[in-house]
């Protein structure tokens, strides 16, 4: 039954809220992040270092990061739904951002942890 | 205002005779009693009988001279004709199949109208009289009931363009929150759970282009975040 149209999944609003929630943390994020910047004794390396040495500043970034991520498979979802008509195609490429963004979290967090 | 001479670049398509839509070039010649866009259509109608169009009130209450007038969805009967740059282009309502000329077919627009039930749904025995509301309670229906249909805003909304099949729409959703925040409505909840769907409600993306387009200035994307607003009360 293929020509029938299905609709009624019986989500959404969750990731809606999701995306207002994680825009509100990216911009908190980037004003701490500027006033930091603009703190910043000195711009260099070690300052810069220095600068994500803090507990707080570490947290924040992370949640930037999970927040950037989430908003953005939120987004990019939105974009397929529209576009990408051949269900298949569309479940390939969910999951291949959904996989992506799940990597970059962790390799986001890697290099957080370095710093 | 005098008599003026007025051009047109108008859409049509006649699928049993033409291969292609094309735009004909016309002018016509407008008396100083003409002063909307339907009033000339009027005039080019009585000149060439082949131009299909449909209208009925000419004074913005039955919605069916809708079309894309210089780019912009609107009413011909409510437009002005002198604030329109000329040559004026009319199109059909973008979106929809186009039957002939500027007659779209509005099948899936009201597909989606009726899909979220357009009538109060109340299992109370029905009382001696009407069922009464307080002055504040009718107030929230205001901005909502008005809508007459014209299908400006959905067709004005590139969400429905890509899903007209399964996106309730802008029209659709504000008769919707019109049903949800009427009092004498006991379904509020089996609204809100037809509604909350990626697709269905989800796939407005605020860019308010239905706002911007609707002839009797109403507000479909209050009302979307009303219903937004209203599930995540139910939900947080």
């Amino acid at each position: 039954m293929k020509s029938r149209i299905v609709v009624g999944a019986h989500y959404g609003l969750r990731d809606w809220l999701a995306q207002r929630v994680t825009a509100c943390v990216m911009a908190l994020f980037t004003v701490v992040f500027v006033i930091q910047l603009l703190m910043l004794p000195s711009f260099t390396h070690e300052a810069w270092r220095a600068m994500f040495a803090g507990g707080f500043m570490r947290f924040l970034t992370f949640l930037f990061w999970l927040s950037l991520f989430f908003h953005a498979w939120i987004g990019v979802r939105d974009i397929f739904m529209d576009y990408i008509k051949p269900v298949g195609i569309r479940l390939a490429l969910h999951s291949i951002v959904l996989l992506l963004l799940i990597g970059y979290a962790g390799w986001a967090a890697q290099i957080l942890w370095r710093l | 205002m005098a008599n003026r001479t007025v051009q047109f670049k108008i859409y049509r398509y006649d699928p049993d005779k033409d291969s292609a839509p094309y735009l004909q070039d016309i002018s016509v010649e407008l008396d100083a009693s003409d002063r909307k866009l339907l009033d000339a259509l009027v005039k080019i109608k009585a000149k060439d009988d082949s131009l299909s169009i449909r209208r009925s009130c000419r004074e913005g209450v039955c919605g069916s001279d809708a079309m894309n007038i210089n780019g912009k969805n609107g009413l011909a009967c409510l437009t002005d004709i002198d604030s329109l740059k000329q040559p004026i282009v009319l199109r059909p309502l973008p979106g929809l199949p186009v039957i002939r000329d500027l007659i779209v077919d509005m099948t899936q627009f009201f597909k989606q109208y009726h899909s979220i039930k357009p009538y109060v749904i109340n299992n109370d025995p029905p009382p001696e009289r009407e069922r009464l509301q307080s002055p504040e309670e009718r107030e929230e229906l205001n901005g909502l009931y008005e809508c007459i249909l014209c299908a400006s805003c959905s067709t004005s909304c590139p969400s429905f363009w890509w899903n007209p099949d399964k996106f309730v729409g802008p029209a659709g959703l504000l008769a919707a929150y019109r049903f949800i925040a009427d009092t004498r409505d006991q379904a509020t909840s089996e609204r809100l759970d037809n509604l909350e769907d990626p697709y269905r409600l989800f796939r407005c993306h605020t860019i308010m282009n239905c706002v911007d387009v609707c002839p009797k200035h109403l507000n479909p994307t209050q009302a979307i975040g009303k219903i937004k607003d209203m599930m995540v009360r139910r939900a947080v």
